[in-house]
């Protein structure tokens, strides 16, 4: 049985339509991602199955219950917000405890809850401290803490690592990560990082311009993209995708029918380079990064694509060279003029 | 390179700067000084020439100016036409600036643009219908007159200065009380009211500040009965016999605590009286 | 989050204000229209223009007007001159700064009443002022300077009232300035003359509007300081605009007239509103 439902949810800023129609189940335990451009809805949507924004239109359910038109006092459900959020003039304690006592819970039952929230998270040395004492990392964990403390229905996370440095930001990931594992709750994590969303979800939503684009697990969206929006957004580097009259025609005649006047998308991984003069198609080297563990290399063609290809091997090659492309097309999608994926025959 | 900050400028030229800032802000401050020097003086010390520096202080005339003219009655109705008014401007104020910082709209802009230009109309412009209205209604000289009207002259600032602290406070924080389960009241009292304080003191100050010092109306409106402090120390344009030393002590106990309240207050009122456009 | 609860606390302030507003101009415009004398209340009857008539055509009103801009000009001047020059002389930090500070923003919180008989008695007395002792120190004449200087002399109280206010302002704007800007310039090899040009006057140029501004709306209503000095006068010498109404008013009793004045003085000010209206929109935007 679904545990969260959206049906038709609509949203309005005035005339603009923001959020145009999203439907969505989610089950019980699951870690939902809503990940997209700038701009697509992601928090808006967040915040309408918080409460904090008004639905226009279609409805929310929430564990059997229509929750379309409740506070958000009253929806149990807690937030993590990107800045945390803090109650500045109380005490971590405070913080932590305010819903409890809100809710007029048992001193000691409180008491021991915030502890063992507070332990999870590590901040027991910190509960009598102000937000304004703590680091960032720390503020943040407090704000975890506070939506666990409550154990809601679903936790609603809004782009809760934005504002954490490179380091912090791995290492809470994990974490978050891990707590999900031992608590087991539902929760909605918003995020404008596609590697947070590969590597935290159960499954990811893609949105833009207030619509789904799609729904699935993070590899069935890496693997098998419903359109070159999605294909793009999801892998770095991006996917490359190159309209198909650039490309010799050898390689053309492999497209299939529906893909006419559209174009190709390969992985970089997908792509190899080789000696000049041993595929179709030939190229030059624009740029060469070198990061360790991989290289990319940036190949342009006389036909005026431009690729990525990434390899394990280091390199000998340099900007200027000139080389061989070796597409995969097996591992190839084609896309139609408007960005669909066309089944094709090595998709 | 360490980033401690010195004024790079040499030593000389920063020698210069304090002694030309000591004598700018001491010649300004002079005609304070020198009242205050005045009320602790006898009336023929005041008027010595060469003026006396070194005197023994006195207290008579604080004493002489309580007696005669019921120095009280004035301090009384100063004190409590500017608390009541700042009362009644932040019991207006309050609600409409947390209702345009936390609910902003589309007339949200134009409202505060014309509560400013309310501000922009001369005191002198209504001074005919409100003498007016005030004689009709028999509440000439009365402090309720004077608590009013003072509160209104005020009110667009206390708007806008409550407004601005009110936007400074992260509406996330508010956000997360709600989904903690606050009602809206709880809200406010629990959240809204400890964060805003600090904006509700100074901008309540700086009305205090403000009402106490108002002479327009003081003037026009108001005589024997409820008169303040302005009010009194007009009289004292044409006395008869010697009233220095006693204007100075009568004129030191009128600003006295303004002048420090003052001191407070400096951000705020550069903030409510240029409505934030400088800041 | 209905719409309705903003509405309602809006209510209140924006009720009071409005009517605030709307009953003032109203009647003014009403009895700038009509006979009508305080004295005499029951004569009444429409007079068209000729309260209007009557206000321009006094022989103090062109007086009036001169006065009140000389007010204005000389004392927006005076302010704007020397608070950037004191603003930029305390603009770094030396010993004692913040007392400096407190000493120099002091005037600006004295009620005016008490400013403007300090200085009609302590300082301006011709014989037992600190004026006249500085004066006949140097050996010479003192000035009697609210019988021969009346509107100089109501200048100087204003000026010294709303120097602080200028200052503070500047001072304000000053370390908003970037200083990484003032390092780079000094990098480029600017001296302090050139900095002042190219760098300190644009920043504060908008707070020199601001003040102008500021100062032009209540430097217009300037009235306790000639109130209990000068009475305006002697004659109309220091009479302004304000205090020419007021006259009407409470000293003639001539409400209509009044009137008249006061919507005269509404439009001055509202022609340096519109600016200051503009700029502060300006800055809600951002």
């Amino acid at each position: 049985m679904a545990y969260l439902q959206l049906r038709g949810i609509e949203k309005f800023f005035g005339e603009h339509r923001a959020i145009k129609g999203i439907d969505l189940t989610i089950q019980q335990g699951e870690f939902i991602v809503f990940v997209g451009p700038s701009g697509c809805g992601k928090s808006t949507l967040l915040r309408l199955i918080a409460g904090l924004e008004n639905i226009d239109g279609g409805s929310l359910m929430l564990d059997g219950r229509d929750i379309t038109d409740q506070p958000s006092s009253k929806r149990d459900l807690a937030m993590v917000f990107q800045s945390y959020a803090l109650y500045p003039h109380m005490s971590v304690y405070e913080n932590m405890s305010f819903a409890l006592k809100l809710a007029k819970v048992d001193p000691a039952i409180v008491r021991e809850k915030v502890e063992r929230a507070a332990a999870i998270l590590n901040l027991t040395t910190y509960l009598q401290r102000t937000p304004k004492e703590l680091s960032g990392g720390q503020r943040q964990r407090v704000a975890i803490g506070r939506a666990i403390v409550r154990a809601p229905k679903v936790f609603l996370f809004d782009e809760p690592l934005s504002n954490l440095d490179a380091a912090l930001r791995g290492q809470t990931r994990v974490e978050i990560a891990k707590l999900h594992r031992d608590l087991g709750a539902t929760t909605i994590y918003v995020t404008h990082d596609q590697v947070e969303a590969m590597t935290l979800a159960d499954r990811v939503v893609v949105l833009r311009d207030g619509l789904i684009e799609q729904v699935g697990t993070p590899l069935e969206l890496y693997d098998k993209p419903a359109n070159q929006f999605v294909a793009q957004f999801i892998g770095t580097p991006q996917m490359n995708v190159v309209p198909l009259q650039q490309l010799p025609a050898p390689v053309q005649q492999q497209a299939p029918a529906g893909a006419a006047g559209g174009a190709i998308g390969l992985r970089p991984e997908n792509i190899a380079v080789r000696s000049t003069g041993t595929t179709p198609v030939s190229g030059q080297v624009d740029l060469v990064e070198a990061l360790g563990a991989e290289t990319l290399i940036y190949v342009s063609t006389p036909g005026g694509a431009q690729f990525v290809s990434r390899q394990n091997d280091r390199t000998g090659l340099r900007a200027g060279d000139a080389v061989s492309l070796d597409i995969d097309a097996s591992q190839a999608h084609w896309f139609d003029p408007a960005g669909h994926v066309v089944a094709g025959q090595g998709a | 390179m360490t980033t401690r900050r010195r004024s790079s400028y040499p030593l000389g030229l920063l020698a210069l700067r304090t002694v030309a800032a000591w004598g700018v802000a001491l010649l300004l401050f002079f005609p304070l000084a020198w009242l205050l020097l005045t009320a602790f003086k006898t009336e023929l010390q005041a008027i010595a020439v060469p003026p006396q520096l070194f005197f023994i202080p006195t207290l008579e005339n604080f004493h002489e100016v309580q007696e005669r003219s019921d120095y009280l009655l004035y301090a009384k109705n100063s004190v409590i036409t500017s608390v009541l008014s700042t009362v009644v401007g932040l019991m207006l104020a309050a609600p409409a600036a947390y209702a345009m910082a936390f609910f902003k709209g589309k007339y949200t802009k134009d409202i505060l643009m014309w509560m400013l230009s309310t501000k922009m109309m001369p005191a002198v412009g209504a001074l005919v219908p409100i003498y007016v209205l005030a004689q009709k209604s028999h509440l000439l000289d009365t402090q309720l007159v004077l608590i009013i009207v003072f509160a209104l002259s005020n009110l667009p600032i206390m708007v806008w200065m409550l407004y601005s602290h009110f936007k400074d406070i992260p509406r996330e924080i508010l956000e997360a009380a709600r989904m903690d389960g606050a009602t809206l009241w709880q809200e406010v009292r629990l959240v809204l009211l400890p964060l805003g304080m600090g904006g509700l003191a100074s901008t309540g100050l700086l009305c205090l500040v403000l009402s106490w010092n108002e002479a327009f109306w003081s003037l026009n409106l108001s005589a024997a009965k409820a008169g303040t402090l302005a009010t009194l120390i007009a009289s004292y344009s044409s006395p008869e016999g010697l009233f220095w030393a006693k204007l100075s002590a009568a004129s030191l106990m009128a600003i006295a605590p303004i002048v420090v309240f003052g001191w407070f207050s400096q951000k705020q009122l550069v903030q409510g009286l240029t409505f934030g456009a400088v800041k | 989050m209905n719409r309705l609860l903003p509405r309602l606390l809006l209510t209140p302030a924006m009720a009071t204000l409005f009517l605030w507003m709307i009953v003032p101009l109203v009647m003014t415009i009403y009895f700038s229209l009509i006979r009508y004398n305080l004295m005499q209340p029951d004569q009444t009857g429409f007079a068209g223009m000729e309260n209007f008539e009557y206000f321009v055509t006094d022989p103090s009103f062109g007086t009036a007007v001169v006065n009140t801009l000389l007010l204005l000009g000389s004392v927006i001047l005076i302010t704007v001159v020397f608070g950037i020059a004191i603003a930029l002389l305390i603009n770094e930090p030396f010993a004692g700064r913040g007392i400096v500070r407190v000493l120099l923003i002091s005037p600006f919180f004295v009620m005016p009443t008490v400013n403007a008989l300090m200085w009609k008695n302590m300082m301006m007395n011709p014989i037992y002022g600190v004026l006249a002792q500085v004066w006949m120190f140097f050996g010479a004449q003192p000035v009697d300077w609210l019988t021969d200087l009346p509107l100089f002399s109501v200048i100087v109280m204003v000026s010294w009232q709303w120097l602080p206010f200028a200052t503070l302002i500047f001072m304000t704007s000053l370390q908003s300035m970037n200083h990484e800007q003032l390092e780079a310039s000094r990098m480029d090899g600017a001296n302090y003359l050139q900095q002042l040009r190219y760098l300190y006057v644009p920043h504060l140029a908008r707070s020199v509007a601001v003040v102008v501004m500021i100062e032009l709306i209540f430097l217009l209503s300037i009235f306790a300081e000639i109130y209990t000095t000068t009475g305006g006068g002697p004659g109309d010498a220091s009479t302004n605009v304000t205090f020419l109404i007021f006259k009407q008013a409470l000293l003639n009793f001539d409400a209509g007239v009044a009137s008249a004045g006061a919507l005269f003085a509404v439009v001055l000010a509202n022609i340096a509103a519109v600016f200051l209206i503009r700029m502060v929109g300006k800055n809600l935007d951002k």
